[in-house]
């Protein structure tokens, strides 16, 4: 089943294009990993899904019913408040919100939906933590707790791992390739590209003007996944 | 008046009470909103909003509005102009500040402006600047008013309290995943706006601000949930109004900045305490 579809798709900032003529498409399951230099557009593209911004030309849609508000989303810039009084809970408790229109106190069901998600992401025993107490990778966690609450059927994350160490990035990618295999569609922005070949079923890697799309393995010999992995090694 | 001769009169008794429970009330609401305004950097948005106010009812004066068709002039303009900086503030072309301070300053210059055009600032202009100094100017129809207001604030604020917390932590998620949308604005803008028009009464424009700001600082220099913050601005609020109002009412005080000082005094005492 095809959840999203994008067809001759270009988005523009002031009339200058940032994406130009993309076509790709997500089935249900796949985990697309997108890549690019800084600046191609990926969160561009991100928010062109979320709906914040309209296609320019060509069209992206959504299939198989898929609607809005079962994407889990992961910003790229986190909510940056010392001292913000909130605790882990609250946080991930805003997932449930987008699921409906009026909401003065959460269900037993929706409690336990949420404390699912925290589970996932080893956040058991945190539940009370207050947010600005935690450690990056701990906030990044959370933050993902929330969009894992609000997913029913899609994922889509800006850059999960970003700013954490080697070791809490691997965990990271461990929990989200776990709700990948659970039957979780992911689209995942990721300047990791090692990890990227390895738990994704796509890459769509955007270049200005340019673009590639297709399995992991065609990526790596194709020209632009030879110099892109290149620069990345030096 | 001491406070014999107020249990004596029953019709003082009476205009103290409803004086009472429109404060308490009022309060509440300022507390609430309070918490979300400051963590969401819009500290100043009150005192922008009451010094709106005040040109409101100056133009309102000017144009021989005055007395009971006050409020009804003032709550839209400066419900406007609470949607308008809280548009700015996140659309960020002018900064949000900035915003504030120019619309606070313009609108407070227009209001002088007009008070002198209609014949110079009189007592009148003295209450909307600095509160009644006596709380029997309170009129039985703003009273009601400033009780239904006040009710409406509240509830609203309970039925939406999860979507405020998630705007107010995440405002670019909430925007992402559409919990933000332009009606979450309006309704934020309005409840702010019903609230500062009818703390302006009771207060002044120059002192709602402390309102809406000490309850909220002095919570979260004590709690670490959003849900914990709330409450405890609520009760910091409440505690405060009354110890306030009973001060100025025993020693012949104005309400407004009697009150004001009580939540200083307490804001002092938490900061202290988080200190130690
Ligand atoms: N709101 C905006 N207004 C104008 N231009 C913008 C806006 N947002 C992004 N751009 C421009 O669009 C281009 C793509 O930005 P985008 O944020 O999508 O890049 P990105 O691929 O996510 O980069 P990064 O890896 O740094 O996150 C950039 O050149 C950026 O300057
Ligand atoms: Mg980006």
């Amino acid at each position: 089943m095809t959840l999203l579809t994008s067809n001759n798709l270009t988005l523009q900032y002031d009339g200058r294009p940032v994406v130009e003529h993309l076509s790709f498409a997500v089935e249900a399951g796949d985990c697309l990993c997108v890549v690019g230099e800084n600046g191609s557009g990926k969160s561009t593209l991100l928010r062109c899904i979320l709906g914040q911004k309209k296609p320019d030309g060509g069209s992206l849609t959504f299939g198989d019913g898929l609607t809005r508000s079962q994407i889990g989303y992961l910003p790229q810039q986190h909510p940056a408040q010392k001292d913000f009084p909130a605790t882990v809970e609250e946080i991930v408790r805003t997932g449930l919100l987008g699921r409906r229109a009026f909401s003065p106190r959460y269900s037993k069901e929706e409690k336990a939906a949420a404390a699912r998600a925290m589970q996932a992401m080893e956040l058991a025993g945190l539940e009370k933590a207050p947010f600005p107490t935690l450690s990056g990778g701990q906030q990044q966690r959370v933050l993902l707790a929330r969009a894992l609450t609000a997913a029913r059927r899609m994922l889509v994350l800006d850059e999960p791992a970003a700013g954490l160490d080697p070791v809490v990035t691997a965990e990271l990618y461990r929990a989200i390739e776990r709700q990948n295999r659970a039957g979780m569609t992911v689209l995942m922005v990721s300047h990791d590209i090692p990890s990227a070949l390895s738990m994704a079923s796509r890459i769509l890697h955007l270049a200005n003007g340019d673009y590639f799309f297709g399995r992991p393995a065609e990526y790596a010999a194709s020209p632009l996944g030879r110099r892109f992995t290149g620069e990345a090694a030096i | 008046m001491s406070v014999s001769q107020l249990f004596a009169d029953p019709y003082l008794l009476r205009v103290v009470l409803r004086a009472l429970a429109v404060g308490a009330l009022v309060s509440l609401c300022a507390a609430m909103l309070g918490v979300t305004l400051v963590l969401r950097r819009f500290s100043m948005i009150g005192d922008g909003l009451s010094h709106v106010g005040f040109g409101a009812m100056a133009l309102g004066t000017l144009l021989g509005l005055t007395g009971s068709y006050a409020m009804e002039f003032t709550l839209p303009a400066v419900a406007l102009a609470a949607f308008l900086l809280l548009r700015l503030g996140d659309s960020g072309r002018l900064k949000g500040e900035a915003a504030v301070a120019v619309l606070s300053s313009a609108a407070m210059a227009l209001g002088v402006l007009f008070y002198s055009l209609s014949g110079g600032m009189t007592a009148d202009a003295c209450n909307t600047l600095f509160g009644s100094a006596s709380v029997l100017t309170l009129s039985n129809q703003d009273a009601w008013l400033s009780l239904g207001l006040s009710v409406a604030v509240l509830l609203l604020f309970a039925c939406f309290y999860h979507r405020i917390f998630a705007v107010t932590f995440d405002p670019a998620y909430a925007r992402a995943t559409g919990l933000a949308g332009g009606a979450h604005q309006l309704l934020l803008a309005l409840l702010t706006a019903v609230t500062v028009v009818v703390g302006m009464k009771m207060m002044g424009a120059v002192m709602i601000s402390a309102l809406i700001l000490f309850p909220a600082l002095i919570a979260m220099r004590l709690c670490a949930s959003f849900r914990a913050t709330v409450l405890a601005a609520a009760v910091a609020a409440e505690g405060c109004f009354l110890v306030g109002f009973a001060l100025a009412v025993a020693a012949g005080l104005p309400t407004g900045p009697t009150v004001v000082t009580v939540e200083l005094l307490v804001f002092l005492a938490a900061s202290v305490k988080r200190r130690a």
